[in-house]
């Protein structure tokens, strides 16, 4: 049995050692947190990606690789383009020769180490270009699991990636479902699409967006109710990449076939 | 507590302090939790301009108008109108002054991107006129008898592209 | 070349960036931490759970967790491509990222296992300060290892009685709070994997479950192997030296290894390896029965790419040889041994088989991605994440254990502890 005096001092210590880890709630205070998110920004960023209209032309990563400065020959890419071709067997061919950064200029199918698949013409049931890139999700899974705080969402709702902070551990590319990241060659940290945050921040659109001759890519603001990219998302059958895996991407797609991965 | 039991503790406490202590100092002030919470807006909120800052290459075709106005109305008069000039020429960057010529691609690969023909009907691409291009003048340039920059002259009566003779 | 390419076969179609981003490397690393957690629960077998035969074991144990822990930081340093940036793990910690517990639970540990050093060889660190502050004529060595000993005594000099059994006290508590920080150790490198969403042979909640019970697993054998070679080391060198010398002293401490402490510890091992592998077999079974979409893709990958590296090397001679060879009667130091190191090899292969085969196939569920480890340092990238990379991982822990047994040596002690 203890007296009151070692009662006191126990109760003491509990407290001090207990006010501690509560102290840590505070961090993660959700009320906090939400009235921190409802943002006072007036831009939500949005991709739209028409599938019926890409041509697999490829100008589009010629042009991000040059205007974002990621190595024209190394082999990656902040975007690509996918080239799906499925054939009365019921068999679906898919590559992406170099991301499509020249085109598709030929019918045969890319297996890489495999070699390259012949497909006749008569075969074909179905065949169509995926433009893809980094979805800026709302919840990126890429941004919880940087353990340093290198990579993050601004309150736009672009995923950015500071490159003076990163270490390379290469969780946030483990963890993107889409395969949106990898690791620039030069500066040796990870990399991925940013919206071209240097362009649409001064009112001009992506690269991609400008390169794209047939209209296969648009940027818009989901907060204007003007913008024609918002009224298409608002109103027109629109779907996303991944839905299951809970990262709520914001890269809409008109005509997003079943068979895209 | 003079009981030696506690010296280690002591240590631990003391690499502890070190260890804020270079926090302190090592770590930029502007790094913290900002807005987006913090599970996805915990960063050095000075990398935000550092990204603005990026140059811009890319001009768009409207930054071409008026020094090549004549070339501008030629593409915008004909098929290839939707295709920017930034995408055959190269990126504007700071033209004239750097570089002061951009660059003219004449390769077969270039135009291949859309005019390889693939026999794609529910892509935009399956309406595209193309040939193959291990068949169709292997050994010649496509710019030796298509003009890029007029194509197809619209409303004419013959809707092939213009052949060059 | 990008990172990655260098030891990356793509095959059909996977993402244009996509790579085998987390090599050896990366194997290397729970495969240590493993070691260190297994190590630790040892000794504490024998510190919290007072199993007094492990008494010899015990020790060695906890001096060889103590060594490699600087191991287990290494593949890491190699594995950053901005190493030097290393520290902002502990200076920025995201804690919403399991791998941001590395700073604490690493600290904590190290802190923990270096206390518990201190009071077991408290002692030792008193006589020796004191013999050398008695000798007169110091060498240069003598007086650095002066200043060592003297410092490592932390100004605390009684080694009474009382103050002894205060020091045993402490190794105790100390050993028992370790218990679950060297879980943790583990089991946060557990959940680093079983939480990536994206990787479906990763993405699972028995994950660190897993990798706790095999690395218990993998700490035993570790062990086991180590202290039967040592001791078997020490023999034959004193037998040596006694037959070329048949004057040179003899030392008592030098004797064969104690079967019935080997068979103990080999009890633990059998039923740590039994958890272990009804774990994963469960998991496998889940995903078999299941068969959601990304099952179509990684049975191609267990069952017929990787069917040799998961059934026949981890499974079969990792596993189940070992399991049969430690139950069967009559088991000899020699029968441990030859079981310890199979099972060192199984456990390997499971972190092999879990790191390379959750990045054997594409997240596009369409492709599969061949891993091949650089033998020759023909880039900076194949000199850290290669061959090289790797053989220095391996030998240092003995290289920091040879140095760390001149501080606190391991064999010949007769304290209480």
């Amino acid at each position: 049995m203890m007296n009151r005096r070692e009662f006191c001092k126990k109760a003491m210590v509990m407290a001090g050692g207990l006010a501690l880890p509560l102290s840590a709630f505070e961090l993660f205070d959700p009320k906090s947190l939400h009235a921190e998110k409802n943002d006072k920004s007036n831009t939500r960023w949005v991709f739209l990606v028409d599938t019926h209209k890409c041509v697999g032309c490829g100008f589009c990563v010629k042009s991000c690789k040059t205007e974002n400065e990621v190595p024209y020959d190394a082999n990656v890419t902040r975007t690509w383009v996918e080239r799906y071709v499925i054939t009365k067997d019921g068999n679906t061919y898919i590559d992406s020769p170099k991301g499509a950064r020249d085109g598709f200029t030929t019918t045969k199918i890319d297996q890489q180490h495999e070699g390259m698949k012949d497909i006749n013409n008569e075969d074909i049931t179905k065949a169509f270009f995926v433009p893809k890139l980094c979805n800026q999700c709302d919840k990126p899974s890429c941004v919880q699991v940087c353990p340093v705080g290198a990579t993050y969402r601004t309150a736009d709702g672009v995923v950015l990636i500071d490159r003076k902070w990163c270490i390379g551990c290469g969780y946030c590319v483990q963890n993107c479902p889409y395969g949106a990241r990898f690791f620039h060659p030069v500066y040796h940290v990870t990399d991925k699409c940013n919206f071209c945050y240097h362009r649409i921040t001064k009112g001009m659109k992506t690269a991609c967006v400008d390169a794209c001759p047939f209209g296969a890519r648009q940027i818009g603001n989901l907060k204007d109710q003007n913008d024609p990219v918002t009224k298409i998302i608002m109103t027109d059958r629109v779907n996303v990449l991944k839905e299951e895996y809970g990262n709520k991407p914001q890269a809409f797609y008109l005509g997003l076939s079943k068979e895209v991965k | 507590m003079k009981n030696h039991v506690w010296r280690p503790l002591y240590v631990a406490i003391c690499i502890v302090g070190i260890v804020l202590i270079a926090r302190a100092i090592l770590v930029p002030k502007d790094y913290g939790t900002h807005e987006q919470g913090y599970m996805y807006g915990t960063h050095r909120q000075g990398n935000v301009e550092e990204w603005k800052a990026v140059t811009v290459k890319y001009k768009t075709s409207e930054a071409c108008k008026d020094c090549h106005g004549d070339k501008y109305a030629d593409i915008k008069g004909g098929a290839h109108a939707v295709i920017g000039c930034e995408n055959c020429h190269g990126a504007l960057m700071e033209h004239p002054e750097n570089p002061p010529k951009l660059s003219i691609d004449r390769s077969r690969s270039l135009c291949l991107r859309c005019h390889s023909k693939l026999p794609y009907s529910a892509s935009g691409r399956g309406s595209i006129p193309g040939i193959d291009p291990e068949k169709h003048n292997t050994d010649s340039e496509c710019v030796m008898c298509h003009s890029p920059h007029k194509p197809v002259i619209p409303g004419s009566e013959n809707p092939k592209p213009e052949v060059k003779k | 070349m990008v990172h990655g390419e260098l030891w990356t076969i793509k095959e059909f179609f996977t993402y244009p960036n996509e790579y085998i981003y987390w090599p050896i490397t990366i194997v290397m690393y729970p495969f240590v931490t493993g070691l260190v957690a297994g190590a630790f629960v040892l000794s504490s077998l024998y510190h919290v759970f007072g199993v007094k035969q492990l008494k010899d074991i015990a020790r060695f144990s906890l001096v060889f967790s103590f060594a490699l822990l600087p191991v287990a930081m290494m593949p890491l340093l190699l594995h950053l491509s901005q190493p030097f940036r290393g520290i902002e793990v502990m200076l920025t910690p995201h804690f919403t990222s399991a791998i941001a517990a590395f700073g604490v639970v690493f600290s904590t540990y190290g802190m923990i296992v270096a206390s518990e050093l201190w009071f077991v060889y408290r002692k030792h660190f008193v006589l020796k300060s004191l013999e050398l502050k008695e000798k007169t004529n110091r060498s240069g060595l003598d007086s650095i290892f002066y200043l060592l000993f003297s410092a490592l005594t932390l100004g605390a000099y009684d080694i009474s009685e009382h103050a002894l059994e205060k020091d045993e006290k402490a190794v105790g508590k100390l050993a028992a709070i370790g218990i679950p920080v060297a879980c943790f150790l583990h089991g946060y490198v557990g959940f680093i994997f079983g939480s990536v969403k994206s990787n479906a042979l990763w993405t699972t909640p028995l994950m660190p479950v897993i990798f706790l019970c095999s690395a218990v697993v993998s700490g035993v054998a570790l062990c086991i192997v180590t202290y039967v070679i040592t001791v078997g080391l020490r023999k034959l060198l004193y037998i040596r030296k006694r037959t070329q010398h048949p004057d040179s002293p003899t030392d008592e401490s030098v004797k064969d290894v104690d079967l019935s402490e080997i068979k103990i510890t080999t009890k633990y091992l059998v039923m740590f390896l039994i958890l272990a592998f009804t774990l994963e077999f469960i998991d496998l079974i889940f995903r078999v029965y299941t068969g959601i979409k990304s099952w179509d893709i990684l049975q191609v990958v267990i069952f017929k790419r990787d069917f040799v590296k998961v059934f026949i090397l981890q499974y079969g001679i990792g596993n189940i040889l070992p399991f049969i060879l430690l139950l069967l009667p009559g088991l000899t130091v020699k029968r441990a041994l030859l079981a310890s190191a199979l099972v060192l090899y199984g456990v390997f292969m499971m972190r092999w088989n879990v790191v390379i085969g959750g990045q054997a196939f594409s997240s596009s569920f369409s492709g599969f991605m061949e891993y091949h480890m650089p033998i020759l340092p023909v880039s900076l990238d194949a000199l850290k994440e290669g061959l090289i990379g790797t053989i220095a991982v391996i030998v240092t822990p003995y290289v920091l254990f040879f140095g760390l047994n001149k501080i606190m040596p391991v064999f010949g002690q007769t304290d209480s502890h």
